[in-house]
């Protein structure tokens, strides 16, 4: 249980400034996401806050105080990686004591088996525990990594993409448990991934990462809905954000491949004739015969339970999604329109959403 | 015209048998999909039409023709691995005009289909470049090139673009698909990748552990899985997956998921239909995909009162885990249509998106509501 504060961090490498003026607040009990690209600061700001690097400028809070002079083991945080670092030669049961039994710690023997009991319940690997690490699943591995990280009750969990290493299916069955473990522990998590499904499924709060600089926090809906710029527009939602440049008519939004879709402008809003991006995500665009806009099908992507639609006009790509049944062939000509209250408009130039600017 | 059969095929690795009685016939210009998890037979059935494989059992025809006896470079086949296998010291013209040197020697026709397929495939302005200065895309377009040009009977493609990144492969997918159109020979691409599969594919073929589980249109495969495996393999989020048992009561059928206090309300043919199959209580797993479980926010006739769980919001719709006494089923609804978790909300299952299976088979007993 922790309530973290990053104010005003900088970390250089040499040249290199990996984050620039970073601050950020996680509540005690939340559930905090830092979703960024390799290379966008993610992992630097999971070390800071470890205590396995310091800060070239600004200040870390744990509960309040200044953690400045704290080394790593005085954090009292839990890192869950990537790669499992499991002891091999360990059966699972060791691993799961392991941390327990330093002598730092002094936990009873009686209490060391409730705990380890009690984890293995908690990620339902009760039937492995005395198999050795060597022989499990990757999936399995993630479980025990996680195990050992919770079994010590630590005030933090800083997870590095835990989950990038297992397959599409183990990662939506362990997204899902994941977030239920936290509930139920009701502590403090720190995600990295760079994998936006991870973000908006599981975080309370998230944060995108550009460059070593926090675009944007906010929780997944209002991150989805109302993105600050046209990089978090395209980093959240899949298939992204549809961008479309153009300007504002009567009544209309005129693209600059020339199709005019309905939209209508606060008025005095001082709009007129201005470079714009107009943003419409893929459910808010449909396809329906006399719409205005003209497009050919490039290619169908089939979901199962929904499909999506890569539209061509002129030079540009459109994605729209569309019901299961919908039949399209590649290359059909067809027409299409947008939901004009979802469009989300930013600036032609600096792409900064005009909601965010005042 | 290019129609491949396979009949029979069975095929060991040692002890291991990696195909079992292995059945199929595929049409001329049609895209087949092998899916399958890694070790499940796709890749050894691809290289075995190929030529690059024998097989112990069985016949492999080509155009009604047996060619498990033929070599590989005497069948026509063109063959697409992940690695992009180009020769690094010859330019993308040179690659891709390789195969054409043994056959045909006239010059000028040479440069004609080698440009002709460049075209094609939008990598004319790479044709005097080397490899090694080109991204995986274009050098898997080289490759997909080199095997096109010599307009073989069959292209055979195994994980062609399994090495690239999401982005890439969303692009180079939708080029292979507009390709194919536009080319219309029969391919036979390997996957383990389910989106790919239900978006190329004619049809689409299942394994797992050697075993065909079903052959069927995309659509098929997604709403008329013919067991659990294909039923879980196929479609994302999951399909729920219970045990359950049926009864009879005032002219319905009542759906009891284990471990629930209450049951689902399904039409009164269902216990004929479950009887006509042979399921019995006991032995039944209902299936239903996320879509199929419909959530209201107020009592409402057939639905029944459930626990809003954890919501996973995706921006275009929720994904939410109902609490069903002791079992979590999913749910797929609009965005933000349940506020917070831990809700009273109401469910039902949709019968015509519900599948019945046979617990210890895995089989679907194939009823349609």
């Amino acid at each position: 249980m922790a309530h973290i504060e990053l104010k005003g961090i900088t970390k250089t490498f040499g040249a290199h400034t990996a984050l620039r003026d970073l601050s950020l607040e996680i509540a005690d009990g939340e559930f905090f996401v830092l979703l960024g690209e390799t290379g966008a600061g993610k992992t630097t700001t999971l070390r800071l806050i470890a205590g396995l690097e310091k800060p070239t400028g600004g200040q870390i809070f744990i509960d309040g105080e200044d953690v400045a002079d704290w080394g790593a083991a005085e954090r009292d945080v839990a890192l869950v990686l990537q790669q499992y670092s499991l002891y091999p030669r360990y059966t699972v049961r060791e691993n799961l004591e392991f941390p327990l039994k330093s002598r730092i710690r002094r936990v009873e023997p009686a209490e060391i088996k409730e705990r380890v009991a009690r984890v293995a319940r908690t990620l339902r690997i009760e039937h492995l525990l005395d198999r050795k690490t060597d022989r499990l699943s990757g999936g399995e591995m993630q479980r025990v990594s996680i195990g050992r990280a919770i079994v010590r009750k630590p005030r933090l969990f800083l997870m590095d993409e835990p989950l990038s290493a297992l397959d599409a299916k183990l990662r939506e069955a362990l997204r899902t448990e994941l977030k239920n473990l936290q509930m139920n522990l009701g502590a403090t998590f720190l995600f990295v991934t760079h994998d936006q499904i991870e973000a908006m499924s599981m975080g309370d709060k998230i944060g995108v990462l550009n460059n070593g600089q926090l675009i944007q926090i906010g929780t997944p809906q209002e991150i989805y809905r109302y993105p600050v710029n046209t990089f978090v527009a395209r980093a959240v939602g899949s298939p992204p954000m549809n961008l479309i440049s153009g300007k504002l008519g009567a009544s209309e939004a005129i693209a600059d491949e020339g199709y005019r879709l309905p939209f209508d402008a606060a008025p005095g809003a001082g709009l007129d004739g201005r470079p714009l991006t107009f943003g419409i995500r893929p459910e808010d665009l449909f396809l329906e015969s006399g719409a205005p806009g003209e497009a050919r099908v490039h290619d169908v992507e089939n979901h199962g339970v929904e499909k999506i639609v890569t539209l061509r006009t002129g030079n540009h790509f459109l994605q729209a999604t569309v019901p299961a049944q919908t039949d399209l062939e590649i290359e059909e000509s067809v027409r299409f329109s947008w939901n004009p209250e979802k469009v989300v408009l930013f600036d032609g130039g600096s792409g900064m959403s005009l909601r965010h600017a005042g | 015209m290019t129609q491949i059969e396979l009949r029979g095929i069975e095929k060991h690795f040692g002890a291991v048998q990696v195909i079992k009685d292995l059945n199929l016939t595929i049409a001329d210009n049609e895209f087949i999909v092998l899916l399958g998890q890694s070790g499940c037979g796709k890749t050894t059935t691809l290289r075995a039409i190929a030529g690059l494989e024998t097989i112990d059992e069985g016949d492999i025809l080509i155009d009604s023709q047996p060619v498990q006896h033929i070599k590989a470079a005497h069948r026509d086949i063109a063959f697409v691995f992940q690695s992009f296998s180009l020769y690094p010291h010859m330019t993308v013209f040179e690659n891709i005009a390789f195969p054409l040197r043994a056959t045909r020697g006239n010059r000028a026709d040479i440069e004609r289909e080698v440009q002709a397929v460049a075209k094609t495939l939008q990598i004319t302005h790479l044709l005097v470049k080397k490899p090694s200065a080109l991204s995986g895309g274009d050098m898997q377009r080289v490759a997909i090139g080199r095997a096109l040009v010599r307009r073989p009977k069959a292209m055979l493609m195994d994980e062609p673009i399994g090495a690239l990144d999401a982005k890439l492969r969303e692009e180079m997918r939708a080029e292979i698909k507009r390709l194919h159109i536009k080319q219309g020979s029969t391919t036979i691409y390997v996957t383990h990748d389910q989106v790919e599969a239900m978006s190329l594919a004619d049809r689409i073929v299942v394994m797992h552990e050697g075993v065909l589980q079903q052959v069927g249109s995309p659509h098929e495969v997604y709403a008329r899985p013919a067991n659990m495996f294909v039923a879980q393999f196929v479609g994302s989020p999951v399909m729920n997956m219970s045990d359950v048992t049926v009864s009879e009561d005032a002219g319905h059928a009542r759906v009891v998921v284990r471990g629930a206090p209450t049951s689902f309300d399904f039409p009164s043919n269902l216990t004929a239909q479950l009887a006509v199959a042979g399921a019995q209580n006991g032995n039944l797993t209902l299936g239903v995909r996320p879509e199929g479980v419909l959530v209201s926010r107020e009592a409402r006739e057939g639905f029944v009162p459930v626990e809003a769980h954890i919501i996973e919001p995706l921006g275009s719709h929720d994904i939410i885990d109902l609490k069903v006494g002791d079992q979590m089923l999913r749910a797929r609804t609009k965005s933000g249509f349940v506020r917070r978790p831990g809700e009273a909300v109401w469910a039902r299952i949709d019968p015509a998106q519900a599948h019945f299976f046979d617990s210890s088979t895995g089989t679907s007993f194939g009823i349609r509501l």
